[in-house]
C-alpha cells in the first residue's frame, strides 16, 4: 500500500472513531502513528502533543499535518487532513440536513432542549479545567494568573467595554511576555 | 422560492460570493486564533456568529454544539460544518470546514519543519501562559452567558439536569460521552412521555 493511501486510511479511522473532541482522539492517534505504522517514535509523539497544545486548531488536524509533512511532505499533509475530516463531512452533512428538516418539530425540539443543560455543564467543566491549567502553568505566581483571568472575565462580560476575545488573547500574550521579563 | 423568504426572515445573510468570502474569513480567523481545542473555538464561534454577526441564535448554537460534540471527528470541524450548512447548505458547510482546517494545516506545516525551536522558546512559552488565563475567562464567560437563559425560564428540570451533569463531569469525572448518551436517552423518554400525556389531556 502506498504511503499516501495508508496515511489517508489511518487518519480516516482516527476521524471516525474519535468522539468527544481533542483528548478522545489522542490515544487513537498514538495507536495509528506510533504503534501500528511507526511514523513517529514515542518521544516525537510527546513533542507532537506539546505542539498541538501550543498551536491553533484541533489536535487531530495538527497531528495529521505534522505526521503527513514528516512522512510525505505537502502531499502527505493534504491527504492525511482530508482523510481525517472525511468522516466528519459525511456524517455532519447528513445530521445537518436532518436538523434543518426536523428541528422545528416538537419531539426533536424537546429532546434537544433537554440536552442543552448538559452542554452548558460540559463547557463549564472544560472552562474550570482550563482555569486550573492556566493557574498552575503560569510562569508567574498563581495570584497573577488569577487576576488576569478575573479582569478578562469582567471585560468580556461588560456591556460597556467592547473588547473582542482575540484582542484580549493578544493582550494576554503580551502580559505573559512582559511578566517573564520583569521576573 | 418560499424557502428563500423564510430564510430571509430568520435573519440569515444573503448567499452570494461576498457571503462565502465572509464565511471563509470568519472561520479562518476563528480557527487561527483558537488555542486549546473544541470548546474554546465553540465559545469564540458563539461570540462571533451569535453576538456580532447574528447569523444564528443561542439555542441553535447549543444544538450545534450537542450534535458536533456527540459525532465523530474534531468538534471545531463538526461545528463549522453545522453552521455552514445552516447558512448556505453544502457549499456553506464545505467553505466553513475549509476555513477551519487551513490555519492549523499552515501553522503545523511550518512548525513541523522546526519544532524544537518553538517548543523551547522562552518568550513563546511566556506568551502562552498569559493566553491560557484569557482562554479560561473566555470559556467561563460563555458558560455564564449560556447558563443565564436556562435559569431565567425558572423551570426545575433543566437546572436539575445541569447540576446533575456538572457533578457527573466535574466531580465524578465521568466520560462526557457516557453523560451525554444518558441525558439524550432520558430526554427522549421524557419528551415521549410528556407528549403522550398532552395528547391524552
Amino acid at each position: 500500500m502506498s504511503i499516501l493511501l495508508s496515511l489517508f486510511v489511518s487518519f480516516f479511522q482516527i476521524g471516525l472513531f474519535s468522539i468527544g473532541g481533542g483528548y478522545a482522539a489522542m490515544p487513537l492517534i498514538k495507536a495509528q502513528v506510533v504503534d501500528i505504522h511507526g511514523w513517529l517514535n514515542a518521544l516525537e509523539f510527546a513533542d507532537l502533543v506539546t505542539i498541538a497544545e501550543m498551536t491553533p486548531g484541533p489536535i487531530a488536524i495538527n497531528s495529521a499535518t505534522f505526521v503527513g509533512m514528516r512522512v510525505a511532505g505537502l502531499a502527505g499533509v493534504v491527504v492525511a487532513t482530508l482523510g481525517n475530516i472525511m468522516p466528519s463531512v459525511i456524517i455532519m452533512l447528513i445530521l445537518a440536513k436532518l436538523y434543518e428538516k426536523y428541528a422545528k418539530e416538537t419531539l426533536l425540539k424537546r429532546i434537544l432542549e433537554g440536552v442543552r443543560p448538559v452542554v452548558v455543564a460540559a463547557i463549564l467543566t472544560a472552562g474550570l479545567g482550563l482555569l486550573q491549567l492556566a493557574i498552575t502553568s503560569f510562569t508567574a505566581p498563581d495570584l497573577f494568573a488569577l487576576t488576569l483571568f478575573v479582569l478578562s472575565f469582567f471585560a468580556l462580560n461588560s456591556r460597556r467595554i467592547k473588547i473582542g476575545p482575540i484582542v484580549l488573547l493578544g493582550i494576554g500574550a503580551l502580559v505573559g511576555i512582559g511578566y517573564s521579563f520583569i521576573l | 422560492m418560499k424557502k428563500h423568504i423564510l430564510r430571509e426572515e430568520k435573519g440569515r445573510p444573503e448567499v452570494n460570493l461576498r457571503f462565502y468570502l465572509r464565511l471563509f474569513w470568519t472561520t479562518f480567523t476563528l480557527s487561527l486564533f483558537t488555542f486549546g481545542g473544541g470548546f474554546v473555538i465553540i465559545s469564540l464561534m458563539r461570540k462571533k456568529m451569535v453576538v456580532e454577526l447574528g447569523w444564528i441564535n443561542d439555542e441553535e448554537m447549543l444544538d450545534f454544539i450537542t450534535i458536533a460534540q456527540s459525532s465523530p471527528g474534531p468538534i471545531a470541524v463538526n461545528g463549522s460544518l453545522m453552521v455552514g450548512y445552516h447558512l448556505a447548505r453544502v457549499p456553506g458547510a464545505l467553505v466553513a470546514a475549509l476555513g477551519t482546517v487551513l490555519p492549523p494545516m499552515i501553522v503545523l506545516t511550518v512548525v513541523s519543519l522546526a519544532y524544537q525551536a518553538v517548543a523551547d522558546n522562552q518568550v513563546i512559552a511566556a506568551a502562552f501562559s498569559g493566553m491560557r488565563a484569557v482562554v479560561a475567562a473566555i470559556v467561563l464567560q460563555v458558560t455564564w452567558a449560556l447558563f443565564k437563559p436556562l435559569a431565567q425560564k425558572k423551570r426545575v428540570l433543566p437546572i436539575v439536569l445541569f447540576i446533575a451533569s456538572f457533578v457527573a463531569l466535574f466531580v465524578l469525572r465521568f466520560n462526557i460521552m457516557v453523560v451525554m448518551i444518558a441525558i439524550i436517552l432520558f430526554s427522549v423518554v421524557h419528551s415521549l412521555v410528556t407528549m403522550h400525556k398532552e395528547e391524552r389531556a
